[in-house]
């Protein structure tokens, strides 16, 4: 559902079903809701049926990656004698993305039961949950939930009676958006700084401690257990005319709409419908401007891009942005794109854990170049200097957030160039930056 | 040094606190995990992360002072320093900044006394940082004051909300 708005008839509830309704939130609420029964059929599964199903299903990580899950499960190796992890990825710190807040503030239980039986696909018997620091409620009600499934036997030396041990720890991080970024998220785990790490190694081979591990998205764990319910097939039907986008997606829609919030809707919908009709359109008298699709870290797109995308993982990428994590941030012709992006900048240049050079300077120097401009200090050759700035932070890091750090400029200096040229030419009067 | 070191630091993990701690070992294969949790014991216990506190830490889990430091430093949630009695964070990035929130972070800092970002008020009572991103985009302005997450907070709506921290 549209939470917290009621249910649109352009969305398809899966995950959101129960979002807002804080009965779902007990296990015994929880089970009366269907709930746990997946776990307990997984448990009678071997990790090759589970990781089969998911395959079938066609689930894709909807963290803003994208890989198919039951692939990426299907990585861990088999009969190793090692000890594996399985860790969820509830950091949701890229700007604009606020879906997985509430899929554990709302449904904690179908969180623990997707971590379990995840666990049960990679032969794990330990799942991490590392949550931001900034999700005290959220944290909080996780952790009742988790306390009440080992009360109840769900989780445990003795999983459901199955003999088998499934254990989820709940671990709050401290303030940190790269810790979003798997690596780093084991880094953190460890008790170390949160530094992305150089792959390969990837996880399954060397991950969490140095072991086999699988790092998996909130809200594609809170999907397996609808997969395990209702089978394969069924999810992988749920689609709009590309088998390869599968299943519903939740998306979070924020900015200059009449109704924010995160919306579940079956992937392949016009994004226009999403924009329009469920979350309302643009405030009165207002008009669309510009939309980022996936998150802060893809590109921004033009209302006439918007008008013909469909939502899924290629129709976004066809319509030259991504699909991302499904956090979406809309503008309306009241918004200073030369603002915002530096904005952004300096959102990425304060979260740079400056291993890399080119992240380290670049994201430092092209929010400075940009607050220049705003500030009316600009310099005719500064576009230039973006753009040139920007080809060097991308592709050239440990990890993306260099990457995710260019992407805004140059979309916005390729698609709001006007914008930038009035600030140069001092036809548009300086602002003051921040607070 | 840092002016804090002269103090005299009494124990953070004694009695409960210490059987929390403990009752996390077996969680985790290793010792240096339990920093991040450990630390926001001692945060949660004295409201900032003292020099002593990070021997104290060192000490319980095996590792160097030079160590904690900086992984604490990483993070922006631990405090290095006493904060006021109520600690504000306000989201100021794109998705909240479009829809005011910068008006709002200055009308915290106005009404809480505190005038300026990461400066205490002097009355000890607020301070108030700018933070990237909370997490809750479509609910804008959302702030946490200590552990309360507060959604859809205008400029009108700051003083109200601050007279219930007194």
């Amino acid at each position: 559902m549209g939470y917290p708005h009621p249910i649109h008839p352009k969305e398809t509830p899966v995950l959101s079903t129960h979002f807002g309704d804080a009965g779902a939130r007990t296990f015994d609420g929880w089970t009366s809701r269907g709930g746990y029964v997946a776990l307990k059929k997984a448990l009678t599964m071997t990790p090759e049926q589970i990781v089969d199903e998911v395959k079938a299903s066609g689930l894709r990580g909807r963290g803003g990656a994208g890989f198919p899950t039951g692939l990426k499960w299907s990585f861990m190796p088999k009969e190793d004698g090692k000890v594996h992890y399985l860790c969820c990825n509830a950091d949701e710190s890229e700007p604009g993305t606020f879906k997985d807040r509430e899929i554990i503030r709302w449904t904690p239980h179908a969180l623990i039961e997707g971590c379990a039986i995840g666990a049960l696909a990679i032969r794990a018997e330990v799942a991490y949950i590392y949550i931001r620091g900034e999700y005290t409620e959220p944290c909080t009600i996780l952790q009742r939930a988790v306390d009440e499934a080992y009360a109840a036997g769900a989780l445990g030396a003795n999983a459901f009676g199955s003999g088998k041990r499934l254990e989820v720890i709940v671990h709050r991080g401290a303030g940190a958006y790269i810790c979003g970024e798997e690596t780093a998220l084991m880094n953190s785990l460890e008790g170390r700084r949160g530094n992305p790490r150089i792959k390969p190694p990837f996880p399954a081979v060397a991950g969490l401690f140095g072991l086999p591990t699988t790092i998996n998205n909130v809200e594609t764990l809170a999907a397996v257990p609808h997969i395990l319910n209702r089978g394969a097939a069924w999810y992988a039907g749920l689609m709009l005319g590309n088998p390869k986008s599968t299943g519903t997606k939740l998306i979070s829609v924020c900015g200059h709409v009449q109704r924010p919030g995160t919306y579940e809707i079956t992937l392949g919908l016009p994004m226009k419908e999403l924009i329009f009709d469920a979350c309302g359109g643009m405030l009165p008298g207002r008009t669309l401007k510009a939309v980022i699709p996936g998150g802060s870290s893809v590109p921004i797109m033009t209302p006439e891009e918007v008008e013909t995308c469909v939502t899924d993982y290629e129709g976004i990428a066809a319509a030259g942005s991504l699909l991302g994590s499904g956090g979406m941030i809309v503008m309306d012709d009241t918004t200073d794109m030369v603002y915002q992006i530096m904005r952004l900048a300096r959102f990425y240049a304060h979260e740079s854990c400056a291993q890399c050079t080119n992240c380290r300077e670049g994201t430092g120097w092209t929010t400075r170049i940009l607050e220049r401009i705003v500030r009316g200090e600009g310099k005719p050759s500064d576009l230039d200097l973006l753009m040139d700035l920007a080809e060097n932070m991308t592709g050239k890091t440990i990890c993306v957030l260099s990457d995710s750090c260019a992407t805004p400029v140059v979309s916005g200096i390729q698609k709001f160039r006007s914008e930038f040229e009035a600030y140069l030419s001092g036809a548009r009067a300086p602002v003051l930056v921040g607070v | 040094m840092s002016s804090h070191s002269a103090e005299v630091h009494a124990p953070v993990f004694v009695g409960a606190t210490l059987a929390k701690l403990e009752a996390l070992y077996p969680k985790y294969p290793t010792r240096m995990a339990l920093l991040l949790p450990a630390l926001w014991m001692v945060q949660e216990e004295r409201g900032w992360v003292s020099d002593g506190a990070i021997h104290e830490v060192a000490e319980k889990l095996e590792l160097t002072p030079a160590y904690i430091r900086g992984v604490i430093t990483f993070y922006t949630m631990y405090h290095t320093h006493p904060v006021g009695r109520h600690f504000i964070q306000v989201c100021t990035t794109s998705p909240c900044n479009i829809c005011g929130a910068e008006a709002v972070a200055r009308a915290l800092l106005e009404h809480t006394g505190c005038g300026e970002l990461g400066a205490t008020s002097p009355d000890g009572r607020f301070t108030v940082m700018e933070v990237e991103c909370l997490g809750a985009c479509g609910f804008t302005t959302p702030m946490l004051i200590d552990d309360d997450f507060i959604e859809g907070v205008t400029v009108e709506s700051v003083p109200a909300l601050l007279a219930r921290y007194p």
